[in-house]
């Protein structure tokens, strides 16, 4: 395990989020260390992926606040500052994996041009350099560099978000949000992703907020975990801990109910 | 030797000539006047005023006869002709429950106040060519005495100004609240100012009034199909006449100036309701100059789905996609846009014959070079071979 | 002595001094608001060089998608004094170009002409003259759709967006699936290009072999999008660069040809077919300078002169 560092990468403040009269997320708070993944897990309606929106930029939330602590730019309010820097940021800073690929992906365009996109949007202009990282990132997650030029289509499930997470990689982020990325996929493709997601993450030493429902995922990649229910955080802590000697009556409930593989 | 051709001018000059000649056609037939067709062809000219965003009969009237029957190249006469026109005053709202009713139908009731008045109306016609109209002008209306006009029981029957249907559903908290907006603005000018997302009501309804009948149309259609349905019903269409006042700034009063003829139509949808709101009717409204009942009737389903924003409604179909509807619904813009491919474009043309010649190169290259490095290996591998035919060959 | 009778024919085709206007017409048609309302909507977009400006465009005598913008902005800056020149392609005498150019002779009675270096204002559709335009001239260029990255996100909403925030990625990647695909870029008209290094901007179907002349050139370049009712502008000198790779650099036209009229191989040709067999032949597209070229070299020859 790496020492984490003394300051935090992403701090959320009293964070809280309403829609009308319904409260999805209750005053959460949580800091996240460079390197570290930290897992949200919870049921449907839980509040948790509308945490994960509020931390990645994506809904400014109805209280509190959201801190990033940026490459060269200090820490940040995200969303006091503008939307057009809040956009760049998620660009080169952070990226974010879809539950579905097709949301992550531009169908339109071949696997090259999505993978490199983010390097073009950045101000990249050789077209040779761009299709070289492209084919590089395309073998770290273990593509066939020959499909450069295929369109995301013609791609299975499982590449589809292996592709998604190329494309989010290729400006080496250090953090990276996950929306249940396995959760659309086949029991045995899962297994083979969420490995290449366990390597990449210690590789590139990437720091990660990752949702999901299944306790597996969390326990194969979440250094720490918290868990909500009904918009609050009912238990967090470290992983095993927390999936070992559940101490909330909730957290037994699911700890119980995790399939022995 | 090729010479450079000049005689744009003249070339226009003869299209002109043949043309009007076109326009007149056999000139043993009495020509058509204005006033024939303003009176004998009113929903042609009630189209052409409301896509014109213009009412005059006569001017419209003249645009159909100039445009030779097009009634799309005579609304865009209109247009243009609009375009020359100072703006002097605003006038009041039309006040349509003060219409003087020549045809008024409901069908959320069976009967209303003021009755179901038919009026002139092709509904229940059968469909059958009437080939006694193709006799010439000795032909009468049959037999038929038209009612008396004026009689006590007439007036008494079948009041000329009834209340809207509406109105009553609404006195009963019946449909949704259409608030004004904070400060009660004027509504915006779409002749004036440029489209502009998001669109807000006011502008919407101008883009639907003035835009193509038969665009209008078949999008409400795709609404009744299942891409998106309000499930409407048609609470009130009304056609008559109705004032126009404005105040002139010298009087600080309002006077009355004329008399316009209107069609309007108001369709009661699908109820909204949430934990918050009490369940009630909400409504689309269409509005066109003369008798267009097809129009204003198509305007309701189309105003209401492009309210869908505003109810909570998700937008998923063509006809709740607001950019989609309103910046393709203007056929003047959409008429000129298309025929304009008739204008030269060779050198554009000559750009992309570059292109693709080039390309062609290219890949015929490519091919060559692949075929040849196919060869040599062949050659390597088996020096000795007989030669293929395609080598002997070439 | 027959030479010069039909020289002066010719300078009469090419030159229409000014007259007096139709009666019942505001000068130059549209009234005199509408015209300031458009000046203003130049001005900001000369301020922001290549920003597309929203303006009320109306519905003028000629059909949108022919031209309504750039009569728009023509007619607002029109003036007694300008020496109009109208083309078509390259050409004054392309019925269309006729056209616009006989609606001001009605609505302004302006002089016209047919010599690029004799106009103050030029109407253009499809084309930059080759003749290289000097300080003080205005060229309208008449635009069909205005927005750069349309055929790549179809909603206004989003690409008003883009361009606030300058984020062209998708752009760039339109240029990438070009190169992977084709090997090149596949645009070859109406070929984008970034402003004063800020806006990107659409130049207007004229060939990529114009782009350059748009860079730093010395006259004012306005653009008229009547249907889409958008006016951008590009001010006297200011940058303007076609996009590109690095290692895929913006190129353009050549042809293996010359002009089969003055010989001339730096202009833009037209290709014409001249014979049921498909026989070609190669023509200058800017029939001014073609013309200009030819009485020049006539001129050389004449018994008069040393023979060219």
């Amino acid at each position: 395990m790496m020492p984490f560092q003394s300051s935090p990468l992403l701090v959320a403040e009293n964070l809280s989020h309403r829609f009308g009269d319904f409260t999805a997320c209750d005053n959460i708070n949580l800091q996240l260390y460079p390197g570290e993944v930290l897992g949200i897990v919870g049921e449907s309606g839980s509040g948790k992926s509308t945490l994960l929106n509020c931390l990645a930029g994506h809904l400014a939330p109805s209280a509190g606040q959201v801190l990033f602590s940026t490459r060269d730019e200090g820490v940040v309010d995200l969303y006091r500052i503008s939307e057009a820097r809040r956009r760049l940021l998620s660009r080169t800073d952070w990226g974010f994996v879809h539950q579905s690929a097709r949301d992550g992906l531009r169908a339109k365009v071949s696997a090259g041009a999505n993978v490199g996109e983010r390097l073009m949007a950045v101000g990249a202009r050789n077209y040779g350099q761009i299709r070289g990282e492209a084919m590089h990132w395309l073998e770290r997650v273990e593509i066939d560099t020959a499909r450069i030029d295929d369109l995301p289509r013609n791609f299975s499930g499982g590449m589809q978000q292996r592709l998604q997470i190329a494309r989010n990689l290729v400006t080496k982020p250090r953090l990276i949000f996950m929306d249940e990325p396995t959760a659309s996929l086949d029991v045995s493709v899962q297994a083979r992703l969420l490995d290449l997601l366990r390597q990449l993450v210690s590789q590139l030493h990437v720091a990660a907020v990752i949702v999901t429902h299944d306790l597996a995922v969390a326990r194969l990649l979440a250094h720490r975990l918290m868990v909500m229910r009904q918009g609050q955080v009912v238990e967090q802590g470290l992983t095993d801990q927390v999936l070992d000697d559940p101490q909330h009556p909730y957290t037994q409930l699911l700890a119980s109910s995790v399939l022995q593989a | 030797m090729y010479v450079a051709v000049k005689g744009g001018e003249r070339a226009i000059e003869a299209s002109y000539l043949a043309l009007a000649r076109t326009r007149r056609g056999d000139t043993a037939l009495p020509e058509l006047s204005i006033a024939q067709i303003r009176e004998q062809m009113p929903l042609a000219v009630a189209r052409v005023m409301t896509e014109g965003s213009l009412y005059d009969r006569d001017l419209a009237a003249l645009a159909i006869k100039q445009a030779s029957g097009d009634l799309l190249e005579a609304v865009f006469l209109l247009r243009a002709y609009r375009t020359t026109l100072p703006r002097l005053l605003s006038t009041l709202p039309l006040d349509t429950s003060k219409m003087t009713i020549e045809r008024r139908i409901s069908s959320t009731f069976k009967d209303v106040p003021g009755g179901q008045v038919l009026g002139a109306t092709y509904d229940y016609t059968q469909r059958l060519l009437d080939f006694s109209l193709a006799a010439e002008s000795g032909f009468q209306v049959a037999d038929a005495v038209p009612p008396q006009e004026n009689t006590k029981e007439n007036t008494q029957n079948s009041p000329r100004v009834m209340p809207r249907v509406l109105d009553f559903l609404n006195a009963e908290g019946l449909i949704q609240q259409e608030p004004v907006p904070p400060g009660d603005p004027a509504p915006g000018d779409l002749t004036r100012e440029p489209l502009a997302f998001p669109a807000q009501r006011d502008i919407r309804l101008q883009n639907l009034a003035r835009a193509d009948e038969g665009f209008v149309l078949a999008m409400a259609y795709s609404t009744q199909r299942g891409y998106a349905n309000t499930h409407p019903f048609a609470g009130e269409i009304r056609h008559g006449s109705v004032a126009v006042e404005v105040i002139p700034e010298e009087l600080g009063f309002a006077i009355e100036i004329g008399e316009i003829e209107i069609t309007e139509c108001q369709m009661v949808n699908q109820f909204a309701g949430s934990h918050t709101e009490a369940a009630c009717f909400t409504r689309g409204y269409g509005l066109t100059f003369g008798h267009n009942e097809r129009k204003a009737m198509a305007m309701g389903l189309m105003d209401r789905s492009l309210r869908c924003e505003e109810l909570g409604e998700e937008a998923s179909a063509p006809a709740q996609m607001a950019e989609f509807v309103l910046y393709h619904s203007d056929n003047v813009e959409a008429s000129g846009f298309l025929q304009h491919l008739k204008l030269p474009h060779y050198v554009d043309f000559q750009s992309e014959l570059n292109l693709v010649r080039a390309l062609r190169r290219k890949t015929a290259q490519a091919a060559d070079a692949a075929a040849e490095a196919e060869n040599l290996a062949a050659e390597e591998q088996f020096p000795d071979a007989p030669a293929s035919d395609a080598q002997k060959a070439a | 002595m027959m030479e010069s009778v039909i020289e002066q024919q010719q300078q009469q085709q090419y030159q229409q001094a000014a007259v007096e206007p139709e009666a019942g017409y505001n000068f130059a048609f549209l009234d005199e608001q509408t015209k300031r309302m458009i000046r203003r909507s130049i001005l900001k977009a000369v301020a922001i060089p290549g920003y597309q400006v929203p303006f009320g465009g109306r519905e003028m005598p000629l059909p949108y998608g022919w031209g309504t913008g750039g009569i728009q902005v023509t007619a607002a800056v029109l003036g007694r004094d300008d020496v109009l020149k109208v083309i078509d392609q390259g050409s004054d005498d392309t019925t269309n170009a006729v056209n616009i150019r006989r609606f001001f002779r009605r609505t302004a009675g302006v002089a016209t002409t047919e010599r690029t270096a004799d106009a103050t204002l030029i109407q253009t559709r499809h084309r930059i003259p080759e003749t290289p335009l000097s300080s003080g001239q205005i060229m309208i260029y008449q635009v069909p759709v205005p927005e750069p990255l349309r055929w790549l996100e179809p909603s206004e909403q989003q690409t008003r967006k883009l361009h606030a925030m300058a984020d062209y990625g998708l752009m760039s990647v339109g240029l990438y699936e070009d190169i992977a695909r084709l090997g090149k870029i596949a645009t070859s008209y109406d070929y984008p290009v970034v402003v004063n290094n800020r806006y990107m901007m659409r130049p207007s179907p004229i060939p990529k072999f114009d782009n350059p002349k748009l860079d730093r050139s010395p006259a004012l370049q306005l653009f008229g999008a009547g249907r889409e009712k958008r006016i951008y502008a590009v001010p006297p000198y200011t940058s303007v660069k076609s996009l590109d790779f690095e290692d895929y650099p913006f190129e353009i036209e050549s042809w293996e040809h010359s002009c089969s009229l003055c010989g001339s191989d730096a202009s833009f040709l037209d290709e014409l077919i001249v014979d049921d067999h498909g026989a070609r032949m190669y023509v200058c597209s800017d029939s001014d300078y073609c013309r200009q070229r030819v009485a020049a070299q006539s001129a050389q020859s004449t018994p008069s002169g040393e023979p060219s």
